[in-house]
């Protein structure tokens, strides 16, 4: 069992200068914080020191649709972005997922949270994760300092790209204040094939045939004997995309969802719906889709459900395997949901990758006082 | 750059010993006749021989030479194909060139979990040929790409003209094996959609050689589409051109390409190319991409945007041949623009929105500074390439060509720009730094470095204003 969360304060700064300052008060004390946006996505219960948000520092400073470009504050709410985005035909393209079903917890995401989960849904495999739309950000480092990098154009190779490493760093590289995202169309038209009854080889096998076309499937996922593909397009490319990969999938039966059940069936991929409400460890298995399969099949015969997204590339596994058994299995596999599991939730890294990674931090945070033995080991 | 260390040139026949021992005969170069070669890249302006070339086969053989440096102290200048606009790859007379030339063989085609896996010494293009058969392409094409390597495209994190739908190099990466300074090989990311730590292989793509060399890699390919076609639209004014590259954008339609050409450009190409452009203020080029229904439905999207705001002329091609012979003018631009004299290209980018305003200001800097410039570059994602003309051997011409660059360069990060979309900043945009980062934003970018790089011996002089790296390199040279 996770040990009764120990009274400890809650820090809301209202600003980026306010928050500078209360980090460089931390970091004089030597003091650890639990950073969050909203803290709906990764558990830090387990965590020393008062908990920071930054829900508190909020807002949209600019939107421009004609330039794909969204720049907001961190504790901005994630769906007052996407209403916004929708407004105007587009969203963040990356699709990211909403965490409190599975995790368990009330809050608000926010756009800060998002990027330093490097959260990125089912439409990660053709759009890219979401590192790959953060065009800038500003961000308080572990002594207080506010620093930024980028900038808020699509194209900028000027100097080192250090939003590469916020992105996932989960807070332990600097608090973010602010980012700057490319949005992108959200393409109108949407449905959805169903294949039922299918193995886990099978759906792979079908996965990698639809992504081998150029109908631009955005969607690949399977779970409980049904593999799904997600096409979307813009008037009549819909149609044709649809009929092209039926025509490919022939002749096995399909089940054809329309746009608004693709909505929902989608959310609820995106969202884990299917391992909501559950107690067991979650896991997260990054693998070659061809590896998929056996991945799969080995958890499994540890007990528990697995399913699939990204085309294979992605194994969610929940279940009641020891942390020892399942990376055993998958070497990278994080741990999402504890489920009474205690250990690092991240997998070890290479000695000298580790190494690299231990020098950043020190530099990023001196005191180690951001998210302390959250990524580190 | 700085001065040479006359130390590190003393003990020059040493480091060659040292690197022939553990490298191949024909892998390391000294003779003079020969490193001058590689005294410059693109930037041709700048030129000094390096005091030796290590020209490895493998990844072992690049470790053996950065260890070897590293323990002799010797700077190494990492070297793709020298296609650099920035100087990225410029020699300091002190420096050992390490060059992935010979890293050439492809390693693994994988379709079915959609990677290629390459040494980075072979070209960009030549990716994309690999995979043709399979109907699958790498989707970075820099307008250098018959020349340009993978090592090169992955340290300057590369474009080109489809980038708008499909991003840039680090947007199709997926791995690296690097090479520390130190000599230590590392592995980052991998064939699956990663990472679950630090994103370091995202900090090193587009470091331009201050933090490791990268000598393979694996990359994401695509399904080749089934076809793609462009429209050219020409307009008399260059507002109007700007605001239907906004209006293009937002109606949800996402081209492949948008082109710019400015009327400068137009006549030159003209002139060169018989492209049959019409004689206008501005044209665009605006390539989509799917099924011959797809395109239609798209370019008839585009046509009613542009017909909104009277164009000159809307011409679609209807065939290969039509749609070759609307981008032969675009391809040849700088071709073109070479026959007009010298230029010396730039690369800044401003947010759509501000390319009119951006691009009347740089017609009255090119009064002010007396010099002309012709504009053509990719409009959807706001990337510049102003090419100042102007006149090598004319005493001072290119000294007032640079001043009028670093003036553009400066205007574009004031309207909410950057200084380089995709060329680097190499030795070229060093010194304009400071104009995009405050003190602190770069100190925080030199700790970095100094992270993979302990000794400072990576790519010596570039990237990095001098006196805001000088205390760094002090500090490094006691270790």
């Amino acid at each position: 069992m996770i040990p009764k969360t120990p009274s400890r304060a809650g820090l809301n700064p209202a600003s980026e200068a306010e928050l500078g300052a209360l980090i460089a008060e931390r970091f004089a004390a030597r003091q650890p914080l639990r950073l969050a946006g909203g803290g709906t996505r990764v558990e830090t219960g387990h965590l020393p020191g008062d908990t920071l948000s930054t829900a508190a520092i909020s807002g949209v400073v600019t939107y421009e649709p004609g330039e794909m470009t969204l720049i907001a504050r961190a504790g901005t709410p994630v769906d007052q972005i996407e209403a916004m985005l929708a407004a105007e035909g587009q969203a963040l393209a990356f699709e990211p997922a909403d965490m409190r079903g599975v995790l368990g917890q009330g809050g608000t995401p926010t756009i800060g949270g998002v990027v330093a989960a490097n959260a990125s849904g089912p439409r990660r495999m053709l759009a890219g994760a979401c590192r790959d739309h953060l065009l800038g950000l500003r961000f308080v480092d572990g002594q207080g300092r506010v620093l930024k990098n980028g900038g808020r154009v699509m194209k900028n190779v000027t100097g080192l790209d250090l939003g590469k490493l916020f992105c996932g760093a989960h807070g332990t590289l600097g608090v973010l204040t602010e980012v700057a995202l490319k949005t992108l169309p959200h393409l109108p038209d949407r449905c959805t094939l169903g294949l039922h009854g299918v193995t886990v080889e099978e759906a792979v096998a079908i996965f990698s045939a639809a992504l081998a076309t150029p109908f631009e499937v955005s969607g690949a996922a399977f779970r409980d004997g049904t593999a799904w593909l997600r096409v979307e397009g813009l008037g009549p490319q819909m149609d044709y995309r649809r009929d092209r990969l039926l025509a490919l999938l022939a002749p096995r039966e399909t089940e054809l969802l329309d746009a608004e059940a693709t909505l929902a069936l989608w959310r609820g991929l995106r969202d884990l719906a299917h391992f909501a409400g559950l107690d067991a460890p979650l896991w997260r298995v990054l693998v070659k889709p061809s590896d998929a399969p056996a991945t799969v099949r080995a958890l499994q015969a540890l007990g528990g459900e697995a399913s699939l997204d990204w085309g294979g590339g992605l194994v969610w596994y929940c279940g009641p395997g020891s942390a020892q058994a399942v990376r055993q299995v998958a070497p990278h596999a994080t741990l999402l949901r504890r489920g009474g599991l205690t250990g690092p939730a991240f997998p070890p890294e290479a000695p000298a990758v580790a190494r690299l990674s231990a020098g950043l931090r020190q530099r990023f945070d001196p005191a180690g006082i951001l998210n302390p033995g959250l990524m580190d080991q | 750059m700085p001065q040479p260390d006359a130390g590190i040139l003393a003990r020059a026949p040493q480091i060659v010993a040292a690197l022939r021992e553990v490298l191949p005969e024909d892998a390391v170069i000294w003779d003079p006749e020969e490193t001058r070669a590689y005294e410059c890249d693109a930037l041709t302006a700048y030129r000094c021989p390096p005091l030796a070339v290590v020209l490895p086969r493998t990844t072992e053989e690049v470790a053996a030479a950065m260890r070897i440096c590293h323990e002799m102290r010797v700077p190494v200048v990492p070297r793709g194909a020298g296609t650099s606009l920035a100087g990225g790859a410029l020699p300091t007379a002190d420096s050992v060139i390490i060059a992935t030339l010979r890293l050439r063989e492809v390693l693994e085609i994988n379709t079915a979990n959609r990677f290629i896996r390459v040494q980075t010494g072979v070209t960009n293009l030549s990716v994309s040929a690999e995979l043709e058969p399979q109907g699958f392409f790498y989707a970075p094409d820099p307008s250098s790409q018959l020349a340009c390597t993978i090592a090169g495209n992955i340290a300057m994190n590369s474009g080109g003209a489809h980038c708008l739908k499909y991003g840039v190099t680090t947007n199709n990466l997926m791995g690296a094996t690097v090479v520390l300074p130190t000599g230590e090989v590392v592995e980052l990311g991998g064939p699956e959609m990663g990472p679950t730590g630090l994103d370091l292989m995202g900090l090193l793509c587009g470091s331009e050689g201050q933090l490791g060399i990268v000598t393979e890699a694996t990359l994401r390919i695509l399904p080749r589409p089934e076809g793609a076609r462009p429209v050219l639209i020409g307009f008399d004014g260059a507002e109007v051109a700007g605001e239907c590259v906004a209006r293009i954008i937002r109606s949800g339609v996402l081209p492949v390409a948008i082109e710019y050409m400015d009327d400068v450009c137009l006549r030159a190409v003209e002139a060169f190319a018989h492209a049959g452009y019409p004689d206008c203020a501005a044209v665009l080029i605006v390539e989509v991409e799917g099924s011959p229904a797809e395109i239609d439905h798209q370019i008839a999207r585009i046509r009613e945007i542009a017909g909104a705001l009277n164009p000159v002329e809307f011409r679609e091609s209807r065939n290969a041949d039509e749609a070759m012979a609307i981008w032969k003018g675009r391809k040849s631009a700088f071709g073109a623009m070479g026959r007009l004299g010298d230029y010396i290209c730039l690369d800044g980018t401003v947010p759509v929105g501000q390319l009119p305003y951006t691009l009347k200001m740089i017609g009255e800097l090119s009064r002010q500074h007396g010099l002309e410039v012709a504009n053509v570059f990719h409009a959807g994602d706001g990337n510049m390439h102003p090419l100042i003309l102007f006149n090598a051997n004319k005493p001072g011409d290119l000294e007032r060509a640079e001043a009028f660059g670093n003036d553009i360069l400066r205007l574009c990060v004031d309207v909410g720009g950057c200084l380089t979309g995709e060329h680097g900043v190499g030795i070229e945009k060093r010194d304009l730094m400071g104009k995009q980062y405050d003190g602190p934003d770069l100190e925080i970018q030199m700790a970095v470095k100094d992270v993979f790089d302990p000794r400072w011996l990576l790519n010596p002089a570039k990237v990095f204003p001098l006196d805001a790296s000088r205390p760094w390199r002090e500090e490094a040279a006691t270790r």
